[in-house]
């Protein structure tokens, strides 16, 4: 049963790779629909985005794997929503 | 492809094209003044035997290519692991398993390479003369006096490459450059005309 999931992470990251790249990295995973990345900080050195990640059947594990592996690292998981798509049907009917 | 993206990353996020750009210009100039050096105190003290330069010139060649391996990689390695410190120190992260890491310990094995590849390349282009001479082919001007001219070439296409980069008349450039070579030319012959 496929499941939608929106999830806002708050990441610390340095300021390369910029945000064009970062989020296009991270849209390379299959199961990632939409991404936003707002810039809440900014530093000598790093800098603190929102991000907000849309998809079907995402898996958390691989999107912060890709965040690490370009430096950044998520302090917090600030939003998560589910909606299983057999019940969001069903709640439509 | 992906490979070819991820090293562009790694290079855009060390700034290592501008690196390897500076090590370039700067050790292919000493290697081509190296050469030129060499090649002015062979015509200053009049050698004729060609395999005596071929040596001496593929000796410091050698020795060139060397030092500028070593002393990059040394100092790059360094200066990479100094700036990764101090990136984990502020993310609070240890990074080397990502770009940072991974650039920390790429970035300076290309530029050694670089660093050391291009005085010893630029010194056997130079050194192409004196081969072809010992090997019988003819050149309008004897082969040392052949390479000395390639040398100045070799300081001007530098000086335009120099120019090329810094937006500024590639042509006014790669004149200074020559100056700079044949002011060290002339240098040489007036401490040889001094011994």
């Amino acid at each position: 049963m496929p499941v939608f999931m929106r999830i806002v992470l708050d990441v610390l990251k340095p300021h390369q790779p910029n945000a064009l790249e970062f989020v296009r990295r991270l849209q390379e995973l299959e199961s990632i629909g939409r991404i936003k990345l707002t810039l809440a900080e900014m530093d000598e050195k790093t800098e603190t985005v929102v991000l907000t990640i849309e998809g079907l059947d995402m898996d958390y594990e691989r999107i912060a794997g890709v965040i690490s592996e370009m430096g950044g690292s998520v302090h917090s998981i600030d939003e998560v929503e589910v909606i299983v798509e057999s019940a969001a049907g069903e709640a439509e009917e | 492809m992906k490979a070819f993206s991820r090293i562009r990353v790694l290079f855009r996020i060390t700034h290592a094209r501008r690196i390897i750009r500076r090590y370039f210009v700067t050790n292919g100039f000493d290697g081509v003044l190296t050469m030129l050096g060499l090649l002015m105190g062979f015509h200053i003290s009049q050698a004729t035997d060609l395999m005596v330069a071929i040596n001496a010139c593929m000796g410091a060649a050698v020795a060139l290519g060397m030092s500028g391996l070593s002393s990059a990689y040394i100092s790059e390695a360094a200066e990479r692991k100094r700036e990764l410190r101090a990136l984990e120190q502020a993310l609070l992260a240890d990074l080397s398993e990502s770009d940072y890491g991974r650039a920390a310990r790429f970035v300076p094995v290309i530029v050694a390479l670089v660093n050391g590849f291009a005085p010893f390349l630029l010194s056997l282009l130079i050194m192409t003369p004196l081969w072809m001479g010992h090997h019988g082919i003819q050149f309008p001007l004897p082969p040392l006096e052949t390479s000395i001219a390639l040398a100045l070439l070799m300081i001007f296409l530098l000086g335009i490459f120099l120019g090329q980069i810094s937006g500024t008349s590639w042509i006014w450039m790669g004149i200074k450059a020559t100056m700079l070579g044949l002011l060290t030319a002339g240098l040489i012959l007036l401490t040889g005309m001094a011994s």
